[in-house]
């Protein structure tokens, strides 16, 4: 009737964190990734990857926005989720991750976009009037001093904060990952490695997520792709794919030789009820594919026309291979006794509070907000030259 | 200094929107935490009351004995005699509480057998036979008196 | 017997036989159980007491009414995925040790029959299981919100009302005590019948368990059996590797139990 293999307590037939749990790490990963993206430039003044900067800190604050929404959706008393904030209890990693994603939505991404913004803003609120005035004159806190002075101290400011920011996408994602990663009771999740693996499939699923959204983005405005730009991002998501998949290959590969009383539960499950979401999905397709496509790059003079297929697909590929792995290790993490003795089985509904229909919407909301956003605060200068020697102080350079 | 203050004032307003924030929300949270939390631990005090204050179904061995007098001097020595008596009879507080003042009698058809029917895993103290081989259709009451199970001869 | 004369003899048992016959704590308690108000007896110091549970394998004979006492006593879902306390069966090959076979139809709510013939060298043995109480209990530690905790006596308990239903406890807990109750959206497991104990009543499974298999132990209480038990009999904990510091000791713990 369950769908139960074997034995499981009778309390672990049906299984406790669904689709939506799957979905909130995958979501707060994008966010983690796209903003290690935008740090690249601000920080490391990796010049090439500026057109996407600010493009990158408005996609982690559509993805950050829609975060905890399944969250609240899973929750059997989402009215009750203020207690997280006003009674945190210390020893709880979910606890203390509402303060630190707080502290990433407040401090580091809506300071640095007010920051890099308020220019813009300004000059939007002097030549709007009615209603658009007004919501542009909150935006700005009705300060309109655009002085080379005060934006001088804006680009400090921004920059400090994103020197800050970086830490703080590696804690916000890496808590996510500590999350599973400190459940003694199952050893599937059991492992120090497991907020490091989550940060950085994180910073590969942002990385590409960032970098497909700027080539749609172009194709529809009808720009140019700036080929630098993206072979640039290319090669970063490269480097942070082959850590990940270095981290990952760690994990399986100490699990199978120190083969101690989990292995055997957890291997079976792995070929079994696992076998098209992980080895299918995550490894081969997820993984293999678009490493070897990326890898590719750095050895063969592909066209400018092929690298963007390359990017687009493999980057196609990337967001549906880390979505795999949030899966396995969410629901491959329950469907298996803690017992070692049996499995069960997730039954996916659709139109159901947790169902399949639900974590669409949530999949297609960020980019809904994206859009809003990149309404109130286009991220496409027209003058990107200008802007870019004010932060410079010099002309702009591959 | 004037000049260097206005370029510095919109950093403090949005200071000023932090500040604010938080001090809402330690106001919100001054109000909102139950005021009995944290006595004892990390948890609201009054708890402890209200899950002490469910009422109870099952009476107790020592609430029968205080009227089934001659129950407890039946079985007195025999092998039931320390199996409680809502083992069997079910749960008895409203009866113990004088609400139920006859409550129904166990089905003596099945009460004995999710203890006596022979079942591997049984401990070998246990008494257990196959009913079926043992009594037929006759009730285990035909013979054994449950109070004092052992058949005298 | 005439009913009047049982409602004399009632009364005057009740106020002269209590006062010999019952313990103080019970004779305070019995007094609020008697008016239907029951409330946590007066004389009830929680920094007295220390609980725990001993259950003896060697003594289980798999009946159940242990699962069907507590789903009565605290109104547990009779749904077959909801219980506070369950038996396993374990069916222990002699060629196969490490590979039990276990079942726990309903949880042992209607007890057991035999599957099969397993032959003569099957070991087969039941297991009751429950919360564990853990004195450094995981379920504890991982709540974001309190609503899960210890109490100053050893028990750990639920608040209901502020319980957000993540179940993050319920992932965080080794021995899957923990549900979810449908009705409050909330978790839900064992309370060690904390309304029965704090009245000096025992728990509902060790009222109805026939054989004694299951005792609830006082580890405070100089005087309680636990501590000539623990002396003289070999006793474990469910996972010791987890270092819970479970409170709920088992006597004749095979090494095949899960």
């Amino acid at each position: 009737m369950h769908g139960v293999q074997g034995f499981m307590y009778p309390n672990e037939l049906e299984l406790q964190w669904s689709i939506l749990i799957v979905l909130y790490p995958y979501l707060t990963g994008l966010v983690a990734g796209a903003f290690i993206l935008a740090s690249l430039e601000r920080v490391f003044n990796v010049a090439a990857v500026k057109p996407t900067y600010r493009l990158a800190l408005l996609t982690a604050l559509a993805f950050l926005i829609v975060a905890p929404l399944p969250l609240q959706m899973h929750l059997g008393h989402p009215e009750r989720s203020w207690e997280m904030y006003v009674t945190p209890h210390t020893t709880s990693a979910m606890a203390m991750f509402g303060f630190v994603y707080l502290w990433y939505l407040m401090v580091v991404l809506v300071l640095e976009i007010w920051f890099d913004y308020r220019r813009e803003l300004v000059l939007t609120w002097r030549g709007s009037t009615g209603l658009k005035r007004q919501f542009y004159g909150v935006l700005t806190l009705w300060s309109d001093n655009i002085s080379p002075e005060a934006l001088a101290i804006d680009h400090k400011l921004g920059g400090i904060l994103t020197v800050v920011g970086i830490p703080s996408a590696f804690l916000l994602h890496g808590y996510v990952g500590f999350i599973f990663g400190s459940i003694k009771a199952n050893p599937w999740w059991s492992t120090p490695l497991m907020p490091v693996v989550f940060l950085f499939s994180a910073i590969v699923s942002g990385i590409a997520a960032v970098m497909l959204i700027y080539m749609v983005t172009s194709t529809l405005r009808k720009t140019e792709i700036s080929m630098v730009c993206v072979d640039t991002i290319a090669k970063y998501l490269y480097y942070a794919f082959i850590v990940d998949f270095t981290l990952e290959m760690l994990d399986l590969i100490h699990r199978l030789y120190v083969a101690d009383e989990s292995l055997l539960a957890l291997d079976f499950m792995v070929k079994t009820k696992l076998f098209y979401s992980q080895i299918v999905v995550q490894i081969i397709i997820g993984t293999v594919v678009p490493l070897a496509l990326l890898a590719s790059v750095q050895f063969v003079r592909w066209s400018a026309g092929a690298r963007k297929a390359i990017y687009a697909i493999a980057g196609v590929l990337i967001m549906i291979g880390i979505f795999a792995m949030r899966w396995n290790v969410v629901i491959g993490g329950q469907l298996f006794s803690k017992s070692f003795l049996g499995y069960t089985t997730y039954k996916l509904d659709f139109a159901t509070k947790e169902g399949l229909l639900p974590a669409l919407i949530f999949l297609v909301m960020p980019f809904l907000i994206l859009w809003a956003l990149v309404k109130i605060l286009p991220p496409w200068e027209p003058d990107a030259t200008v802007a870019g020697e004010l932060r410079h102080g010099t002309s702009t350079g591959a | 200094m004037s000049r260097g203050f206005r370029n510095y004032e919109h950093v403090l307003r949005m200071a000023g929107v932090f500040v604010t924030g938080i001090l809402v929300f330690l106001i919100v949270r001054w109000v909102l935490v139950p005021s009995d939390f944290g006595v004892y631990g990390f948890y609201r005090a009054g708890t402890l009351k209200e899950v002490a204050a469910r009422p109870i179904a099952y009476a107790g061995h020592d609430a029968c004995a205080e009227c089934h007098t001659e129950i407890v001097d039946q079985r007195k020595g025999t092998r039931h005699e320390k199996v409680n008596c809502e083992s069997c009879h079910g749960p008895l507080a409203t009866h113990a509480s004088g609400d139920v003042m006859t409550p129904g009698k166990p089905d003596l058809k099945t009460v004995c057998m999710p203890c006596h029917q022979k079942m591997d895993g049984r401990p070998k103290f246990q008494p257990q036979v196959d009913f079926k081989d043992h009594a037929g259709d006759a009730l285990c009451a035909d013979c054994h008196q449950p109070h004092s199970p052992k058949i005298k001869s | 017997m005439s009913a009047s004369a049982t409602s004399n003899r009632r009364d005057f048992l009740k106020d002269s036989g209590k006062w010999i016959l019952l313990t103080g704590a019970a004779m305070l308690a019995w007094d609020f159980v008697a008016e239907g108000a029951p409330e946590q007896a007066p004389n009830y110091n929680a920094t007295d007491h220390w609980w725990g549970m001993i259950i003896d394998i060697e003594k289980c004979i798999g009946c159940g009414n242990c699962v069907r006492a507590c789903k009565a006593e605290n109104g547990v879902p009779m749904t077959d995925d909801a219980f506070r306390t369950w038996v396993e069966r374990y069916v222990v090959m002699p060629d196969e040790p490490d590979k039990p076979i276990v079942d726990s139809p309903n949880g042992g709510y209607d007890g057991f029959v035999n599957l099969k013939q397993y032959g003569d060298g099957a070991k087969v043995f039941f297991v009751p299981k429950m919360c564990n109480h853990c004195a450094h209990s995981p379920c504890v530690q991982v709540c974001p919100v309190g609503a899960t905790f210890e109490s100053p006596d050893g028990v750990v308990l639920v608040d209901k009302t502020r319980c957000l239903g993540c179940r993050y406890c319920v992932q965080a807990c080794p021995y899957g005590c923990r549900y979810i109750d449908p009705r409050t959206e909330t978790v839900d497991k064992c309370t060690l019948c904390y309304h029965r104990i704090t009245k000096g009543l025992t728990t509902a499974c060790c009222e109805t368990c026939p054989t004694g298999a299951r005792v609830l132990v006082d580890l405070k209480n100089p005087k309680d059996p636990i501590h000539e038990f623990m002396r003289t009999h070999k006793v474990n904990v469910l996972k010791p590797q987890m270092a819970t510091g479970s409170k709920t000791y088992y006597n004749g713990l095979d090494g095949a139990v899960r």
